[in-house]
Formats: C-alpha cells, structure tokens, sequence
C-alpha cells in the first residue's frame, strides 16, 4: 500500500525540504489545515504575528537581512489582502519573499464565499508571479518553483494560493521522495552572465574617463557583491554613490564614498552625478528620487548600466553601454577587463569632489531651546551600537535621517522601504532581521507616525522572546509630510499633528499614545529621554537590556528638517543645502577640471 | 502612433491572458485587437496582438512581457515582412431588390455567404485591416446589421518559424 498525506503535510513537508526554517503568520479559516502539521513540524518555526501586514514585513526584515527567501502566510480575503501592502513593497524592492494564502474551497471560488478574496488576481501586477494551486500533487513542484522564482534574477515576492479542499485532500507525491521536483517554468531564464563585448566597451570608456562615478543601487547586494565592489572601486580610484536601497553595499568610512544620492543625498554625491562625464550604474534604476528633473539629470554624462533585469535598461535613462548581468559577475568581469586598461586619470576630479565635501559636509542644527535634534539621537544609536548593528527603519524624516547620519559599514545593515514608501515597516521589518540574524543588535528607528501603524507586532515580540530595540523618533507629528507643509504649503499644518508630544500645540493633549507606557503594556521595557545629556545613557540603557524588546520614546524638536534636499520635480542642480540656501558650485579651487 | 503587431507565445495556463492585459491596461494603452488559440503544440498559445502606442513605451512592454513566467517569447511582427489577416462575420440586410447588389459586393471581395434569410446575408470575410474597412463601406449604404471580427493573426513571412526553439523549450522542461 503505498503512502499517502494530505495537501497540508505535502505543503509543510515541502517547506522543510526547500529549507524554509521560519514562517511569519496568523491562522484562519482557509489555512487551517496547514497549520495542523506544522504545529508538529521541527524544522520549520511559525512565528503568530498580530496583523498579516506585520507576517509580511516580517518576512521582508528576514530575507535582507539574511538573504534567503523570507515566508509569510495568511487565510483567504482579508487574511490575504492584509498581505498586499508587504507583498508591493516587496516587488518595488526585489526582496525575496513567498506568501503562501488559504483560500476558499475549488468548488466555491468565484461565488463571493465567506473570506473570499481573488487574491491571484489582487496581487497580479505586484508579484514576480503567483499560482493558485490546483492539483494537490503540484504542491511540491509549486512551492520550489515559487522559491526558485522569488530568490533567483531579480528577487521579488511569489504567491501561493491554496484553496481548502487541496489542502485537505491526499495524495501519494511525497515531498521528500521527490525533492527536488523538477521544474516546469520554460519561460523563466534570467540572464546572468554579462556580454563580455559590453564589458570590455565598459572597461574602455571607464578608463578613458576622467569624472566617472560609480552609481551603486540595491542590486549590488542582491547579488552579494560588496566584496567585488570594493575591488574595483580601489583598483580604479573611482568615486562611489550608494543609493537608499544600497547602504552598506560600500563602507560609510571608506575615503572613496561620497554618500547618497537623491533627493535627501549629500551635496558630494548629488553634484558628483550632475557633473560626471561617466556613470557606472550597478544594480541601480534610475529612480526619480535619485534623478530629480530627469532631463537635467548628469546632462554630460556616458552611461554604463548593469542590471539583471533588462527591463530596467534604457526604461528611464538610455545606456551607452547596456549590461544584462549578475552584478557580481559583471563587477568581476569589468575587474578583469580593467586589468588590460590603464588606470583613469582622476586627480582633478577628486580634487574637486574633496572641495565639494569639505564645503558641504552634512550637518544639523542643534535647536536653541535646549530641546533634542532627532539627527543627534540618530547619529549616537549609530555610533553607541556599533557597525554590526543592523538599522530597519520606517518611512520619513527619521529614514532619511537614519541614512545620513549612520555610518554604515557593513552589508545588509540598513533595511528600509524604498521603493514603496510604506510608513510602518520598521517595527515588523526589525522582528523579522532578529528572528534571521538573532546575534545581531537590531535596532527599528522609527517615527511616531509609523510606530502607530505596526506596534502591535512588538506583542509578538515579547512573547516570542525577538528582543528588538526601538528608538521612536518622537516629533509629534507626520513629520516629511510637515516638512512639506512647512516649505510647500505656507506653513499650513493639515492634518499632520499627532498629539504624540508631551504637550500638543494644537489641542494641548499630552502624549497620545504614551509610548512607554504603551511599550509596558506590550511586554517590552519602555524608556524615554528628552535631552542631549541622557541620549547616550539612555541608548547604554536600551542596549544593556537583552532579554525582552526595548522601547525608547526620543522626544524631539518638532521642527527639524532633513537636508540637503532637492525639491520633487526640482534638477539635481537645483539642490539645496538648508532653506535658501544654495551651495556655490563655481567654488573649486582648481582649473585642471573643465566641469 | 505607431501601430504595431506583436506575435507572443505563452503557456497555455489559465490567468495568463490578464497578465499580458494588465501589462498594458495599467500604462493606459488600449490594445485595438487581440486574438489567442492553440498552436502547432497543446501547452503553447500565441496570442496577436495589435496596439498602436510610441516605439519607446512599446519597448518598455515588451521588456515587461519578457519578464512574464508564462510567456515564452515575443515577436514584433512588421507589416513588411509577415501575413496578417482577419476574419469578419457581418449581417448584412439584403431583401430580393437588393440582393444581387450585394451578391456582386461579396464576390468583388472573394468574400463568401455562409447564411442566407428571406431579407439578410450573413457574410464572411477574411484580409488585411485596409480590405474589411473597405468591404464594411461597400455593405454599409445596404444595412450592415451586426458585425464581428476575429482580431488580427500574423504570421512571418518565409520558411522561418518563431516557435521551433520555443516549443523544444516546453518539451524539455515538461
């Protein structure tokens, strides 16, 4: 008589095999039945989350953090559609994730059934792909297809929809027998060796250069390239730019790193852009957060673009010199290349990037009431907790901030939503680092607009022993968006107070929430600091402190401002380093470079 | 704009055709025709299409289709170099004083009558775009009384065929 399991063993026991050791999830009527074998499973840990957004964060923290696909699952309808914020921030940042959802029984889809959602048809245009299973037999191939599709080319998130009565039905196909299953996905071939003809036309222009730039993105350490990249930017002399989605790719101290570009990026790295003769583009899109005004965007400007996905070539600025490639083998390709090119002569550059850097180096002003400047607290959690210390933050001024004003040395220290923008991320993102990096510090930076949105997951924390840290960046306010108000709108402060302030101006309500006392209530230490004289104490405080999640609630000026910043829609050239306040690019000090 | 004609093959996999669709619907293209069915190989469709939009944008999508699991290869098929032909029904009015009007507009056409009633033909035309549109204004001043068209097919011209490779790819990894 031959062995027979059911749909959920098949999917547990498929877990296990494709190496999935931590499931971010919440049970429900649909997934029910795979949560009856794993409740047994050894090898895979379920980790019960309080809000599906917070699974899918979670798994996102885990696989940059880690590198290996991150795993979230959910039932159908809300279950699911609790998934879409993670599932489309996860596409916008090619991070590796599977999300696997229950969903109504075969004979019931497409009759508006209880918990009923087309979840497929949701997430079509913001997954790299999804199957809605159909045959219990194909849960093995389908669940080392969706891994093999979400962590190979350019990663991205994959969903599996599992209907009821799959999951309950049984079949002879033993995961473990079979594994490996093969693979049916003919039309699935991501290119990843470069065209060695295009490299060696890069290794020409490169070395016949004299203001190259080498413009770093995501895909760099999506291709574990960090090491290579240094090889080349040392072998080379070249300036490098790491974009948000690449902090950490080369070390925040290294002499040849100019900072972030974009629209909050450092006047070094901005202007480098503008004025290059040549941008060695890595693993990078073009993004309109690092361009500003495309059309003005490093008008003199060859271009080399390497990226793994071919679609992202010539989408927003046409390449001289297209690479479709791995960014490790394309950087270790152009290494071998450079080997046979002289060395680009770039002494005039960097003389004038040193006066660039030297005239405006980033800064903050340290308010004159005495009260706190969120970039102090920001700077000190880097410094205190050092460079192994991994940094998740949410979306805002305390984002930018946290990219500025950290020296990141390392790879895969700085997680954030950069393509999406998604407000939130931290809190669940940090679990998830923690959960896949448990030795690791991890630090969420987050602002009290964010926090509000994802602080139930510190539950789970606490009771899963994930001891996170967090440092609220307490402005009392919606704070970019008051920024905004601020330089955009008169001043005019719609709706972006939130009464988060020991004293709110508007209503004079005090601290709604209280963050320490909410910190309490959710099972973590909470703390509070308010002055520049406890910030180190305080962060000493929150880093002694690791058998349960820490909270601090950094009460900040409300009116600190993230600069330098080019306005949306604004040239690069048109970058301002505080309000007002242009930088003097005719300083140069020099006429060896003809800019 | 330009309009172009793109031959795509795909698995034959339910939700394929809304993924092609949604490629274009979420740039706000309209696609002016379309037609799907089977190929020379059960699991291969290939889908016709026909969208007129800018040559920039338009490679921007086909980049997007190529990144599609399902779809197995794309090719842009020129007007120049390949077979394009539609099919079109239409009902046209055509009591007895009529008929042999219409009758002689069919025949000028190498079109058929495929149904006949006491006051109306039904008719089948199959060419290029530029031949129904002309056909469609001969019947006209008769009473065209419905109409369907198939979309557009293509095929290249010559012994080439795009499928071969495609289709050994489905063969291997099945």
């Amino acid at each position: 008589m031959t062995r027979e399991i059911t749909g959920a063993q098949s999917l547990v026991h498929s877990l296990e095999a494709v190496g999935a050791d931590v499931v971010f999830g919440i049970p429900g009527g649909a997934i029910l039945p795979a949560y009856d074998p794993l409740y047994d499973s050894t090898r895979v840990r379920h980790i019960l989350v309080r809000h599906e957004q917070g699974a899918g964060h979670a798994a996102e923290g885990y696989a940059q953090a880690t590198g290996r696909v991150g795993v979230c699952m959910a039932t159908s309808g809300p279950g699911a559609t609790n998934l879409v914020t993670p599932i489309a921030d996860a596409y916008m940042d090619s991070v590796p994730m599977v999300a696997i959802t229950g969903q109504v029984a075969s004979a019931a889809i497409g009759t508006d059934a209880f918990q009923e959602a087309d979840i497929c048809g949701i997430t079509l245009p913001i997954t790299k792909h999804n199957f809605l299973v159909q045959s219990v037999d194909d849960i093995p191939r389908t669940i080392a297809e969706a891994f093999h599709l979400a962590g190979t080319g350019r990663p991205g998130p994959v969903l599996v929809d599992l209907p009821k009565d799959i999951l309950q039905s049984v079949t002879s196909v033993l995961p473990h027998e079979i594994w490996p299953p093969t693979l049916d996905l003919p039309g699935y071939r991501p290119i990843t060796r470069p065209h060695s003809k295009q490299v060696r036309e890069a290794a020409k222009l490169i070395s016949a250069s004299r203001r190259p730039v080498l413009y770093i993105g995501g895909g760099v350490l999506k291709a574990r390239a960090a090491a290579e990249l240094r090889t080349l930017a040392e072998m080379t002399g070249i300036p490098v730019v790491t974009t948000l989605m690449a902090r950490g790719a080369f070390p925040d101290s290294h002499p040849q790193h100019l900072g972030m570009p974009g629209m909050h990026g450092s006047v070094a790295a901005v202007t480098a852009l503008q004025k290059a003769d040549l941008l060695i583009t890595l693993g990078a899109r073009f993004d309109d957060r690092v361009t500003g005004r495309l059309a003005s965007f490093a008008p003199k400007a060859a271009i080399i673009h390497a990226d793994i996905d071919p679609a992202e070539i010539g989408k927003n600025r046409t390449a001289d010199v297209p690479i479709v490639g791995d960014c490790r083998e394309v950087i270790n390709e152009l290494i071998a290349a450079l080997a046979a090119e002289p060395r680009p002569e770039l002494e005039g550059w960097w003389h004038t990037l040193d006066g660039w850097r030297r005239t405006y180096p980033l800064g903050y002003d340290t308010p004159a009431d005495g009260s706190l400047a969120p970039q102090h607290v920001i700077e000190r959690l880097g410094r205190i907790s050092g460079p192994e210390t991994i940094f998740a933050a949410g979306v805002g001024q305390h984002q930018m901030w946290a990219a500025q004003f950290i020296s990141y040395e390392n790879p895969y220290t700085w997680l954030n939503s950069g393509g999406a923008g998604t407000m939130g991320f931290a809190v669940p993102a940090a679990m998830g680092a923690k959960v896949g990096r448990p030795d690791a510090t991890v630090w969420a930076i987050d602002g009290d607009g964010c926090f509000q949105m994802t602080n139930q997951e510190l539950a789970t924390c606490a009771l899963e022993g994930i001891p996170i840290k967090v440092a609220i960046i307490n402005n009392g306010s919606l704070g970019m968006v008051r920024q905004w108000q601020t330089l955009f709108y008169d001043k005019r402060y719609s709706n972006t107070e939130l009464g988060t302030h020991p004293a709110s101006p508007r209503t004079g309500v005090k601290r709604v929430p209280d963050f320490v006392r909410l910190a309490e209530a959710l099972g973590c230490v909470g703390l509070r600091c308010d002055s520049a004289a406890e910030v180190d104490a305080t962060i000493e405080k929150a880093m002694a402190i690791d058998d349960a999640p820490v909270v601090v609630d950094f009460v900040v000026h409300p009116d600190a401002m993230v600069w330098p910043m080019v306005a949306a829609g604004a040239s690069n050239d048109d970058i301002r380093v505080a309000r007002d306040l242009a930088p003097d690019f005719d300083y140069s000090g020099d006429a060896e470079v003809n800019l | 704009m330009t309009r172009h004609t793109l031959s795509v093959l795909v698995e034959n996999k339910p939700g394929v055709l809304a993924r092609v669709s949604g490629l274009f619907s979420r740039r706000g293209f309209n696609i002016e025709s379309l037609a799907v069915g089977p190929t020379e190989h059960p699991d291969v469709s290939r889908m016709t299409i026909v969208v007129a939009v800018e040559d920039l944008p338009l490679e921007q999508v086909t980049k997007q289709l190529n990144k599609l699991v399902n779809v197995l290869k794309i090719v842009e098929m020129d007007t120049s170099v390949s077979v394009q032909r539609e099919l079109m029904l239409l009902k046209v009015r055509a009591d007895l004083s009529v008929r042999s009007q219409v009758l002689e507009t069919v025949t000028l056409f190498r079109a058929k009558v495929v149904d006949v009633a006491p006051d109306a033909v039904t008719i089948e035309a199959t060419g290029t775009r530029d031949k129904l549109d002309a056909l469609i204004r001969m019947l006209e001043p008769f009473g065209i009384r419905e109409l369907v068209q198939s979309g557009m097919v293509a095929l290249g011209r010559g012994s080439r065929s795009i499928t071969d490779r495609s289709l050994r790819a489905v063969d291997r990894s099945a």
